[in-house]
């Protein structure tokens, strides 16, 4: 059936998939009416995704290093384009994003811009250029324009600190999906998590995690979006929801109106459980200052345009050409869930809070609620939770609570989707964890093992030992980060926020003015990371312990002063050191012009 | 001039056009936010609502793609394309 070079068969290839997970999706529809169990419906979607996964994983398998850093340098573009989403949108994206839209409407969306307008600077400022540079890391890429170790060694540092900040949110998250699915125990779901993660990417490395991303993608689009039609058209709000929710947006903010936002008194609050919120805030109103939402836009695109995992997915591309296009590839795929995440969000509130919907539960009696099917399951999962506050005995807007994550999880449910759907929706968040995790785990093994331990310590190392080196420090790493992540210690989105703080602060500017500024030297670039990445520490710190912090800039933006720091260091340093040397300066011109061999060789 | 610093000459003025649309539609537009909110934008939504859940990201895609193929056209302007590669 499949003949030739395995990259010219492509999409055939991932045609016969898509085509057999949706056989797998109807298959278990069957199933379902046939009387098969919710439960057993959960274990067969996320066992049956893992195991397809681990399966790629295997066949990817690779004892080359350029395979094992870059996939071989030839990805096409839209499938890179696929990876990168997938590499990208995280638990967070998948699970978190709507439900934060859902409670905190306008000023939340600032979060969108920011996560997708970041790529408009990655396709300009950074991408080709580090592509044509030929680097296998991005530690690679400072560690080879500034010279020297301490140069590298930092880049590794500030990498490790976002990198690894980001991935236990996501092991977090793949323990959460498979300790529900599969009905174990949270501390031990976390290594089933991370075992999964492990098997995608320990035996092929970058090609292994490419070709799985891909896959992954796949799963958690169709996770995402089926969902989103299907609620659409079942509670009659229109066939194609994006174009066609303008009525229901308007709807919404005529029962805000109607209900008025009621301020609940803290000891009333006190019996709410633990990380559930209410609806306190406008749906489609500006409900936020102008700096509030620029700041955050603003800190999450420079944040975006810094993180290692991200840029090192393109340099598995065939050409620079190629890099720049997969760019645009790679925001178009992420556009198709991010834009669905706010109708999502209208969805999933309009049935919960329209008097008119058979769905809806505001303005009926407390004890009608506790009596509905899913209220009762999602409030034993703790994700819900209604009280009679002012003892009338009818559910206020004011009164009902719900988990962040029971937006995307619980919504099918409420609309009266089959059991199926709740299934697909669980594969497509282990999906997307998934395939972050291994991206990042893969970010910091891969630094580590080229640069500290290649680069730094044994230069003449050979590439099976290397291979081995990459290959222990993967499973360091990934046991390091489910260890942190089974202390559950913070929730799934503030840390995923501050690794892009932490980025922008101790990358962004010696990346960008190493390609766009020929007189940064490499004291410059000392500076501009070392005194970036402690000044952003210090802010989050002093801001944590009850600073007030200045400017507004607030413990989600604190990456605004640390990228400034950053920038003042490494431009004042630069000036008043020696310009660097006319090599590098020829390294910086040989990088910004497409043609030729790349500027690094690599063995 | 040489070609190289013709060649980046045109590059830098591609990346300040590219970049000044990027900062009105991600910053710009939201400085007005409340303001834009009262027209009634795309598809009946709030015209501020839709920039930030679809209109500014959308924009973007094409944005990315339009730059993709301007900096191709420079760099073929100058012989600077890759040769021989996909």
């Amino acid at each position: 059936m499949i003949k030739g070079n395995f990259v010219d068969n492509l999409p055939k290839i991932y045609g016969i998939y898509t085509g057999g997970f949706i056989g797998f999706i109807i298959l278990m529809a069957i199933g379902e009416q046939m009387g098969m169990t919710s439960k057993t419906i959960g274990i067969c979607f996320v066992s049956f995704t893992v195991f397809i996964y681990a399966l790629i994983g295997w066949l990817s398998r690779t004892a080359q290093a350029s395979n094992y850093y870059v996939a071989g340098r030839q990805v096409p573009t839209v499938f890179n384009g696929m990876a990168t989403a997938a590499d990208w949108m995280s638990g967070a994206s998948f699970v978190a994003m709507a439900g934060g839209i859902y409670f905190k409407g306008y000023g939340y969306m600032a979060l969108l811009v920011g996560w997708t307008g970041g790529y408009v600077l990655v396709a300009t400022l950074l991408a080709p250029y580090l592509r044509k540079f030929g680097c296998y890391t991005v530690p690679d890429f400072v560690g080879t324009r500034y010279g020297g170790n301490l140069a590298r060694l930092l880049a590794v540092i500030v990498l490790t600190v976002a990198s690894f900040t980001y991935v236990t949110a996501q092991i977090n998250a793949t323990g959460t999906i498979a300790s529900v699915a599969l009905d174990i125990p949270f501390q031990y779901a976390v290594y089933v998590g991370l075992i999964s993660i492990l098997l995608c990417s320990m035996l092929g490395g970058m090609r292994g995690v490419t070709w799985t991303q891909v896959a992954q993608y796949i799963v958690l689009i169709i996770a995402y979006l089926l969902p989103v039609f299907w609620i659409s058209n079942s509670i009659g709000a229109g066939f194609f929801p994006h174009f066609m929710l303008a009525d229901e947006v308007a709807r919404i903010g005529e029962l805000e109106q109607q209900y008025g936002f009621v301020k609940n008194a803290a000891a009333d609050l006190k019996t709410v459980p633990k990380g559930l919120a209410g609806i306190t805030k406008a749906h489609s109103a500006v409900n936020a200052t102008p700096w509030a939402f620029i700041s955050l836009a603003l800190a999450m695109m420079m944040g975006t345009a810094s993180l290692p995992h991200v840029m090192m997915r393109f340099f598995t591309t065939p050409s620079v050409k190629a890099a720049r296009k997969s760019v645009g590839w790679s925001l178009f795929f992420i556009f198709l869930l991010y834009s669905s995440a706010p109708m999502l969000a209208t969805l999933s509130k309009l049935a919960l809070i329209d008097p008119n919907l058979p769905t809806g539960i505001i303005g009926k009696s407390v004890a009608e609620v506790q009596a509905i099917d899913w209220y009762q399951n999602w409030n034993q999962a703790n994700l819900m939770f209604i009280s009679d506050f002012n003892g009338n005995g009818t559910v206020e807007l004011n009164e009902f609570f719900m988990a962040g994550k029971a937006v995307v999880l619980a919504t099918p449910e409420v609309a009266g989707l089959p059991y199926v759907i709740s299934g697909l929706v669980a594969a497509g968040g282990m999906a997307a964890a998934m395939s972050t995790a291994d991206g990042l785990i893969l970010a910091i093994a891969n630094a580590i093992s080229h640069d500290v331990y290649y680069k730094m310590i044994d230069p003449r190392a050979e590439t099976a030992k290397r291979l081995l080196v990459a290959r222990v420090l993967l499973v360091v790493i990934g046991f390091a980060g489910a260890t942190i992540a089974a202390m559950e210690i913070q929730g799934i989105l503030g840390s995923v926020i501050w690794a892009f703080d932490f980025a922008m602060s101790g990358l962004f500017f010696p990346l960008v003015l190493g390609v766009w500024w020929k007189r940064a030297n490499r004291q410059g670039a000392i500076a501009g990371m070392a005194l970036g990445l402690a000044s952003s520490i210090w802010y989050l710190v002093w801001v944590r312990t009850g600073g007030s912090g200045f400017l507004g800039i607030t413990q989600l933006t604190f990456g605004i002063f640390g990228s400034f720091v950053s920038l003042v260091s490494m431009v004042v340093v630069s000036l008043m050191t020696p310009a660097p040397n006319a090599s590098t300066q020829k390294m910086v011109d040989d990088a910004r012009v497409p043609a030729g061999a790349q500027v690094m060789t690599q063995k | 001039m040489s070609k190289n610093e013709q060649h980046w000459e045109k590059t830098r003025g591609l990346l300040f056009v590219t970049l000044a649309i990027w900062f009105v539609f991600s910053i710009g537009i939201f400085l007005f936010g409340a303001e834009m909110n009262e027209v009634t934008g795309p598809f009946g939504y709030p015209l501020t609502y839709w920039f930030t859940c679809q209109g500014s990201l959308g924009l973007f895609v094409i944005l990315i793609f339009w730059f993709a193929n301007r900096q191709e056209k420079i760099d073929e302007e100058f012989g600077f394309s890759e040769k021989g590669e996909r």
